[in-house]
């Protein structure tokens, strides 16, 4: 895990999000913006589990429990993928509600993920 | 001719609102399992013995990945089941939350349930509780018409 991608992580997934919450309570469907923002989430949580399969070669090794550590990545990147099937398939504004509150869901996932990685058994 | 906003006979949970709350039981629901199935799998791997507190949590995240599935299914027996389930997570969150703070050393572990879930933001708290306001408001409509005939049927 690189410390600087999950601070990115973490501020890009509480923005799309907020935009997303905001969106769907102000009566939007599910948008280009608002999927978009969904997406870019999945490309980092993506980038994420490269940049954790990669990092132990390079010395990086996580402090605390691997196991739990894939557990909360894959589930991370479950969500995404489901809220934006919901998204499209059922067109209305709590779609939109819902894509904030999977945002919200990754970003306390991502940040529980760089506890472990870094701090569970240091 | 019906009014075109009369609810629709059936899956009426699944609206609106609703949606977001079946969201969030499904996030709870993964992050519950997910969480059991990790500290079980540590407990077996260290040859400890499963403290009784993770095996609660197993049969938790069970539950709410039935409340969930509940929550989606039309019918009336689907709605029963969402009673059921959402009735027993209601009813877990309290006794094992003052469980953990009268006897720590049967629950004073990380568990769904412990200290009423504040692990999760006391989600497992408070989520009961809007699903069966959500169960009260969305009854399927041939219940609907058993309130109308008698208002204290449960």
């Amino acid at each position: 895990m690189i410390e600087w991608l999950t601070i990115v992580q973490v501020v890009v997934a509480v923005a799309g999000g907020i935009l997303c919450l905001v969106l769907g309570f102000a009566g939007r469907k599910p948008n280009d913006y608002t999927l978009g923002a969904v997406a870019l989430v999945e490309v980092l949580l993506v980038a994420q589990l490269i940049s954790a399969i990669v990092s132990p070669f390079a010395g990086n090794n996580p402090s605390g429990d691997p196991l739990e550590f894939y557990t909360y990545l894959v589930s991370a990147l479950l969500l995404p993928a489901a809220g934006a099937f919901w998204a499209l398939v059922e067109r209305t504004r709590w779609s939109t509600v819902i894509l904030g509150v999977v945002c919200l869901a990754i970003a306390v996932m991502v940040y529980r993920m760089n506890v472990i990685w870094f701090v569970q058994g240091a | 001719m019906p009014e075109l906003t009369a609810p629709a006979p059936r899956s009426t949970r699944s609206k609106g609102i609703g949606r977001v709350l079946i969201v969030v039981y499904g996030i709870l629901a993964l992050g519950a399992t997910g969480r059991s199935f990790v500290q079980i799998a540590n407990a077996v791997r260290d040859s400890q013995q499963v403290p009784l507190a993770f095996w609660l949590s197993a049969l938790a995240s069970v539950v709410y990945i039935v409340a969930t599935i509940a929550l989606i299914a039309p019918g009336r027996v689907w709605y029963r089941v969402a009673w059921i389930t959402i009735t027993f997570e209601l009813v877990g969150v309290l006794v094992v939350g003052t469980l953990s703070l009268t006897h720590p050393e049967l629950f004073a572990r990380p568990s769904v349930w412990s200290w009423y879930g504040n692990g999760y933001l006391f989600i497992p708290l408070v989520l009961p509780v809007l699903g069966m306001l959500w169960l009260r408001w969305r009854r399927p409509e041939s219940d609907a018409v058993d309130r109308d005939a008698s208002p204290d049927a449960a």
